[in-house]
């Protein structure tokens, strides 16, 4: 049976991905010197449940232009306000930085009432109000940090447990290179960073390393079952069986979060971009970064051979 | 060897297990498949007001008279539960019913599970949603803890200069210290030995040390921080509850968050200003002798209470006749916590007076014993109402006499309120002591509102996006993997029933970040299959019976299929550990979808694969 490239049988592949190894690594390494930059230099734009501030959201019955709702906005001594469309044209979501002595109590409602007492705001409705005192952001900051940290050491010690150290450092650095390059994607772009933005990224550690470990299992597998061969040969050999169940379950995860992009409503929209780059980068580095990393670290045959006791298993 | 024929057979007790699963899956994902109907709460607002079949006609009546449609009335407990056919009725008879019940009921707003009622009464309920789903408010609040132990070391300085003076030692300050604990400078050291041998043994619980030759220092322990904190946080917890039941809210969430924070969620609500309004009040408490001279009674009918007096009314609305002279207010309570008396086995609330509050409180008891003596509980509230065009606020204040005791001895730090009908009366007097005792200052530091258009926008948007992802997701797989697709397909569908009935049965806050994980778990729970069949279909090239490949497939697939659900999980638990609110409801979903995401691909997808393919002489496999 002859099947074509567009249904991703790749299973007669012989392709040599590890001789691009080192331009790979190249080109990896300046990506992330450009997330790192971007990061040093342009920052995060983080949303408002790390700056603090207040998020009002208001719904139109009829379509209204920026500038005018700005207006309102200025009168009503609010000039520091910044002011966008969200999803639609009768959407409007106003942000306004955190203040001295904000009364945060009665800030939406004031902001409400302003924008219902000017000219053309009858029937303007509330849809949503978020105000985070600046204390709760610099937590919020520090628990996405304490979790990617918790997520990326439990893993690293359940790979060095079950595989090996070297294959465990690979893991690490791939997963380490997905979520540098989704966050460096996020500043490069000045996407606001959420909270939901921040469990996508994490969320991508759990996927990375998903897809990483099935073509480290293949690698351990092909090296206990073949005797001959050198280290690239099997690795490259083990990258190519594995191919269909990478491209097959990448293109799944991303067609989920593709509709969620366009269906789950404006709240999960940054939630999916982070999903996309992630599985997107994800996948390239479970071929390259993972498997290429344990072969510079000088990874050989002997270090994955059987121990004793599991030798019967192997061997029918 | 085992041959051919014999392989991928369950035995029939694994057929038997997993169609129990299912049925167990099935059955507590169905109530999710009726929706909600809007409804109104109804329940009394004190311990004494019954709701009961008595009251229930009572309100159809009354929603009878004012021609107020609606479904069906249902006594659920102590509460009564009314079903609207939209919110704008339920919304219009919530209003009326407020109106005409008065201060006696509490009437809120509800979705009500509209399963059928044999569903309910088998503790059947669909998923719990978040905030962020159905509208509603949410708060985070912060107990600011330095005020609490300032508040602390101030009620020490007046103790150590009360029992100064009282042991008449001479002293020439007591003030706080800078870095914490409570400094005392004497004019010579013979005093300051005195004052030590004294202080070091009715504070006992504080640790000493003398800091200079002419000075003491108290410091509390650690231990007894903690307690403080422990004790403000509850104290608050406890305060926020009573405010919110007033409110009105089906189902509000009060938690401790961290070791300094209270998260009060209140869904359905909208009216941000009045909920502050009402969960910031302040409330005192003030203890008066009662006035034996006059008739309460008469006094109530006239409705005009006697020269030094003030007339009151008891929380089940008796007239009750106190003097106007105050013998002590609630910032001198310390605790105040309910038990069992030593005595009569009787319940009792134990309360504890700071050193000034008791020096006054034995003063004004010594002369009265026998005696009757009442406690005013008084809540300042504000009120926003429209006056024309305006909002106008307006400050009142409620009283009401909590509870009235003989004074059976003098009393002083710890005394004893007896004679109360049944545990739960104390431990609600308890409470109310505590409320108006001195609270520690609480401050909002996150509030979330979410209109109830868009909580069920999100809703409609995440469903849609769920059922969209199983579609394309079913699509590409059959296309893919053809028979086998259509399997991994039916364990997909299955996995969604399972993890919405683990979701109803734990009742987990599902939010929208929740349906994310719903829609990552679809993707990525096929990935089980798919390195299945990817390996059936390489056994198959490597010249192996189909039956053997199906049968080595499942087999060498599985150590793989753990390990890399193994690492996810470990991301999902850090995760759940570490995050808060709607980052929890995603790492929930995402956990609980890996684990029956194994189950349903493994497991059943390998059932349905033998059921069908099992024991038979097989020439090709559609895979």
């Amino acid at each position: 049976m002859k099947r074509a490239i567009w249904q991703f049988d790749f299973y007669n592949t012989k392709i040599d991905f590890l001789r691009w190894a080192k331009l790979a690594m190249g080109w990896s390494v300046a990506v992330l010197l450009i997330a790192v930059g971007s990061l040093l230099i342009r920052g995060m734009n983080l949303g408002l449940d790390f700056t603090g501030g207040t998020v009002i959201e208001v719904q139109y019955p009829h379509p209204v232009a920026i500038p005018e709702v700005r207006e309102t906005l200025v009168k009503a001594g609010y000039g520091d306000a910044q002011t966008q469309h969200f999803g639609t044209s009768h959407d409007v979501l106003i942000r306004i930085p955190p203040r001295e002595q904000m009364n945060a109590a009665t800030l939406s409602n004031q902001v409400l009432t302003a924008l219902q007492g000017a000219e053309g705001g009858t029937g303007v409705t509330l849809a949503r109000a978020e105000f985070v005192g600046p204390q709760v952001g610099k937590e919020l900051v520090e628990q996405g940090g304490l979790a990617a940290l918790g997520a990326l050491l439990g893993i690293l010690v359940y790979v060095m447990f079950r595989f090996e150290w070297r294959l465990a450092v690979g893991t690490i650095a791939a997963t380490v290179h997905d979520v540098l390059f989704t966050i460096g994607w996020f500043s490069l772009f000045q996407l606001d960073f959420d909270l939901t933005v921040l469990a996508a990224v994490l969320a991508v550690i759990g996927y990375s390393v998903n897809d990483t470990v099935v073509v480290l299992d293949r690698i351990r597998e092909n090296f206990r079952k073949r005797r001959k061969g050198s280290v690239i040969e099997v690795m490259n050999l083990s990258i190519n069986e594995t191919l269909s169940r990478t491209t097959m379950t990448s293109l799944v995860t991303l067609l989920s979060v593709i509709v969620m992009y366009f269906f789950g409503g404006t709240v999960m929209r940054g939630f999916s971009i982070a999903m996309i780059v992630g599985i997107v980068v994800g996948t390239y580095s479970s071929i390259y970064i993972a498997s290429a990393s344990a072969l510079y670290l000088g990874i050989s045959r002997e270090d994955l051979l059987p121990r004793a006791k599991e030798t019967a298993d192997d061997q029918p | 060897m085992p041959t051919p024929y014999s392989l991928n057979q369950y035995p029939w007790w694994k057929y038997l297990l997993i169609g129990l699963v299912m049925l167990w899956g099935l059955t507590f994902a169905l109530p999710n498949l009726f929706g909600e109907d809007p409804a109104v709460q109804i329940s009394g607002a004190r311990a004494n007001i019954t709701v009961d079949a008595a009251f229930q006609n009572r309100v159809a009546a009354l929603l009878d008279a004012d021609k107020l449609p609606h479904q069906r009335l249902e006594l659920d407990g102590d509460r009564l539960l009314i079903r609207f056919a939209d919110t704008e009725e339920q919304l219009k008879a919530a209003d009326i019913l407020r109106d005409r019940l008065g201060r006696d009921y509490i009437v809120a707003l509800n979705l009500a599970s509209a399963a059928p009622g044999f569903l309910r009464a088998m503790g059947l309920n669909p998923m719990y949603l978040g905030l962020d789903l159905r509208g509603g408010v949410h708060f985070l609040m912060q107990v600011d803890m330095d005020a609490t132990i300032k508040q602390v070391e101030d009620s020490y300085v007046e103790e150590i200069r009360a029992q100064l003076r009282s042991d008449k030692i001479q002293y020439s300050a007591v003030s706080r210290a800078g870095g914490g604990g409570v400094q005392v400078e004497f004019k010579d050291a013979a005093e300051r030995d005195k004052a030590a041998q004294l202080l070091r043994k009715s504070l006992s619980g504080l640790q000493a040390s003398e800091p200079g030759p002419l000075s003491l220092k108290f410091t509390l322990s650690e231990r007894e921080i903690k307690e403080k904190r422990d004790f403000a946080l509850q104290q608050n917890i406890t305060t926020l509850r009573n405010r919110v039941n007033e409110l009105g809210v089906a189902e509000p969430i009060i938690q401790q968050q961290g070791s300094d924070r209270i998260v009060v969620q209140l869904p359905g609500v909208q009216d941000t200003a009045r909920a502050k309004e009402i969960l910031g009040a302040t409330a005192t408490l003030e203890f008066r002798l009662a006035d034996e001279e006059n008739d309460w009674n008469q006094a109530a009918a006239t409705g005009r209470a006697p020269l030094n007096s003030r007339l009151y009314k008891d929380r089940n609305g008796r007239p009750v006749l106190l003097q106007k002279r105050v013998m002590l207010t609630g910032d001198a309570i310390v605790d105040a916590s309910s038990g069992i008396d030593q005595q009569n086995g009787g319940p009792t609330v134990f309360v504890s007076l700071d050193g000034k509050g008791a020096k006054r409180f034995e003063d004004a008891t010594k002369d009265n014993i026998g005696k009757r003596m009442g406690v005013v509980f008084i809540e300042n509230k504000t009120e926003t109402k429209r006056v024309g065009d305006e909002l106008k606020k307006t400050a009142y204040t409620v009283e009401e006499v909590i509870n009235v005791a003989t004074i059976r001895d003098r009393l002083g730090r710890r005394f004893q309120i007896t004679g109360l009908d049944s545990t739960r009366e104390a431990r609600d007097l308890a409470l109310l002591l505590r409320a108006g005792a001195l609270v520690s200052p609480i401050e909002i530091i996150e509030e979330r509102t979410i209109g109830p258009s868009a909580g069920k926008e999100n809703i409609a948007q995440g469903f849609r996006a769920a059922a969209i992802a199983l579609v394309v997701i079913a699509g590409f797989m059959t296309w893919r993997y053809k028979n086998f697709g259509m399997i991994a397909t039916a364990a997909l569908a299955a996995n969604v029933v399972l993890l919405i009935a683990a979701l109803s049965m734990l009742q987990a806050t599902l939010t929208l970040p929740g349906i994310a994980g719903i829609v990552l778990t679809m993707g990525m729970a096929v990935d089980a299959n798919v390195l299945i069949y990817e390996r059936i279909r390489e056994e198959l090239r490597n010249g192996n019976s189909p039956q053997m490949a199906i049968h080595a497939g499942f087999e060498r697939a599985f150590s793989t299929i753990i390990d890399s659900n193994v690492t996810t999980l470990i991301a999902a638990i850090m995760l759940f550990g570490f995050g808060t609110g709607p980052i929890k409801g995603f790492a929930v979903t995402l956990s609980i979808g890996i684990v029956t995401s194994m189950f349903t691909a493994v497991t059943g997808s390998r059932a349905l694969v033998n059921l069908l393919y099992g024991g038979r002489k097989l020439q090709t496999l559609s895979v």
